[in-house]
């Protein structure tokens, strides 16, 4: 049965109504996450035609299809180096990459920390929900150790990633972790990254019933949702390298790094260079 | 601004990298490998002399989606590798198939398998054009065998690109990337550049469309057309659909619009073929010994001509279909252990003899050794 319209929700505008209902499953994260997202572009004041919003594979890979906006949904891990050369060739765009943990720090981690190196001018929305969800809840470079997956059913043995100590020493300008519960801040801080420059990196958590919290005593949506509100601490500029998740501690959240002095972006280096050469041949 | 018309003294790599910039492009992504490395050097120093972008990125990968993202940003973009860096580009271009993405990748062939012989010649790379991805689909090969060619080919390689909307790969040996001859820039007017069809109206706008040539126009972005862009099957609003009919039908036009066209892409040159009853076929820098030995065949007592493959996919399989007829035997000489070979058989279906000469890489054939094989046909 087709699901059907029973009310306008207010950022009807911003999506294509024809592709509902959704794929994602009842109780995820996503789409609270596209709501912020889609409140700090109307905030910010952005032209939906100067929007682009690409993504990788996942989850929440899928996101640029429900907007109507130009969007592209390109190969998994990949959606920042098809970013790079978007924005390089249309520096009036902006440019966004709304993608998962999995696509982007882990099959992608060398595209996202050379982006963040050379400054390429991206806001990189990721959506970590600590596992592969689509393709049946597997463990990856962000899971918690200890926890439960289909590939690590007696326990996940390895280290994740510190995401946010990951993009600030690769030399993102903007670093933040907020969750799916605390949407308010987390549309602020959309909308203060998108008046910004350079690479900038929102870690969003957000709950996975379906694929993970069922197998680590949090099958509801809710149940994760109670978790990041007993659990989450919100502590702005923590040094990143403090805030990795463990297991029984707390998790760290908030605004980590917003460089005050502006750092080029890779793109006005290029386009300096262009004029220089051209001028000098003259 | 672009080389002024003139003769020149070129490499094979040089004349990739001035032709580039004459078709309009303006981005390059690259990745150093030998031996193609030194058209991503010298598109360093010249694209920003044309307005145009050279990033180098952190690996063929990410080489090949920035062109892919710069396509969609409205430039006309290339990147340039070889063996090694061509296989890790597979996965994208299979997107760039489907999202029917104007690329061009220059791929300077060098012996393989895996590291192989980094410096060496190669020709291994035919089929992995063709096939490397996964899935149906069909791109357009081109393989020059003078730096001439190079330039001309490259020019070729973004019309088509564009016309097409498809990725289009110029298939180089390390033979002619290093090889410096004099070549002749023609006046840009002489030139015919073509450009990718943008669609006339927004309204009723669906991206995926195509026209009665089966190629959809492009939509820019940045101008209100909302279009969305997907590596899965989609509709013509280009909406993810996992309906066998769709796919049926998508996978079906993005292969045809290549496969319809195939008499007017294909493009063959021959030698000597006038009365010849033995034929060498091959493509790339084993051409240039082909030549000498056509004409060492001449006091021989056989008639030997030569068929040179300037594209390989699509196949001319029509056209050495129709010379076969008359045909004692073909010999296909290639660097690599039979992979032309294996078209060529299919397109005569048995009505010559097809006698593979192979060379595993390293070095190409001496005129010498084509000469005794064609000598040797009973």
């Amino acid at each position: 049965m087709k699901a059907e319209y029973v009310e306008e929700h207010i950022w009807d505008k911003y999506l294509r109504k024809d592709r509902m209902p959704h794929i994602w499953c009842p109780g995820c994260g996503i789409g609270s996450v596209l709501s912020a997202f889609l409140t700090a572009v109307e905030r910010a004041g952005i032209d939906p035609k100067k929007l682009v919003v690409v993504s990788g594979i996942g989850c929440t890979g899928r996101v640029p299809g429900y907007l109507n906006i130009d969007s592209f949904h390109t190969t998994h891990g990949r959606p920042i180096p098809f970013a790079v050369g978007l924005k390089l060739t249309r520096p009036d765009l902006h440019v966004v990459v709304f993608s998962g943990d999995g696509d982007l720090v882990t099959i992608g981690g060398n595209h996202f920390i050379h982006a963040a190196r050379r400054n390429n001018d991206i806001l990189v929305i990721l959506v970590n929900n600590f596992n592969y969800g689509m393709t049946g809840g597997q463990m990856g470079a962000t899971t918690p150790e200890q926890a439960y997956t289909t590939t690590s059913p007696y326990g996940n043995l390895e280290n994740p990633f510190d995401i946010p100590y990951l993009a600030a020493a690769a030399g993102a300008v903007y670093v933040a972790r907020w969750t799916s519960l605390h949407v308010r801040r987390l549309a602020w801080s959309i909308e203060e990254a998108f008046h910004r420059k350079g690479f900038r990196l929102i870690e969003v958590l957000a709950q996975c019933p379906t694929a993970y919290g069922r197998r680590n005593k949090m099958p509801e949506g809710i149940d994760m949702l109670r978790f990041f509100k007993e659990n989450c601490v919100i502590k702005d500029y923590t040094h990143p390298k403090d805030v990795i998740i463990r297991p029984g501690q707390k998790i760290i959240i908030g605004k980590f790094i917003d460089l005050e002095e502006e750092r080029k972006t890779f793109e006005e280096k290029v386009y300096e260079l262009i004029s220089r050469v051209r001028r000098d041949k003259q | 601004m672009s080389m002024p018309p003139g003769v020149y003294f070129l490499s094979g790599n040089d004349a990739v990298a001035e032709g580039a910039i004459i078709a309009g492009c303006r981005f390059f992504a690259g990745y150093p490998i030998t031996p193609s490395s030194e058209i991503a050097e010298r598109l360093a120093a010249r694209l920003p002399q044309v307005g145009g972008i050279f990033v180098q990125m952190e690996d063929e990968i990410a080489s090949i989606m920035s062109i892919i993202g710069a396509s969609w940003g409205g430039f006309k973009a290339m990147t340039a590798t070889s063996g090694p860096g061509f296989s890790l580009m597979q996965e994208s271009i299979g997107f760039a198939a489907i999202t029917e993405t104007p690329i061009v990748i220059v791929d300077v062939q060098r012996a393989g398998p895996s590291t192989g012989m980094p410096t060496y010649v190669g020709q291994g790379d035919v089929m992995q054009a063709k096939w490397g991805s996964h899935g149906p689909y069909e791109i357009i090969a081109l393989s020059p065998s003078t730096v001439q060619e190079c330039f001309n080919f490259i020019i070729d390689a973004f019309n088509l690109a564009e016309k097409y909307r498809v990725p289009v790969v110029l298939l180089m040996d390390e033979r002619l990337s290093h090889l410096y001859e004099k070549i002749i820039i023609p006046d840009p007017k002489e030139i015919l550049i073509i450009n990718r069809k943008k669609p006339k109206t927004k309204e009723n706008f669906l991206p995926y469309r195509a026209d009665e040539d089966l190629v959809p126009p492009m939509p820019p972005v940045g101008e209100g057309y909302n279009f969305h862009v997907t590596g899965l099957t989609h509709d013509e609003k280009g909406y993810p659909n996992m309906s066998p009919e769709v796919q049926e039908k998508l996978v079906r036009r993005l292969c045809d619009k290549i496969r319809k066209n195939a008499d007017k892409i294909a493009s063959v040159e021959t030698y000597n073929m006038d009365d010849a009853d033995i034929a060498i076929l091959t493509f790339g820098s084993v051409v240039r010994p082909a030549l000498r030995a056509i004409k060492m065949a001449k006091n021989s007592g056989i008639k030997l001509g030569l068929i040179k493959l300037n594209t390989i996919w699509p196949f001319p399989e029509k056209i050495i279909q129709k010379i076969a007829e008359s045909l004692k035997a073909i010999i296909v000489a290639e660097v690599n252990y039979g992979q032309v070979y294996h078209l060529v058989r299919e397109a005569v279906a048995g009505a010559t003899n097809v006698i593979l000469l192979p060379k595993m890489g390293g070095t190409i054939h001496a005129a010498e050794e084509l000469l005794n094989v064609a000598l040797g046909v009973k």
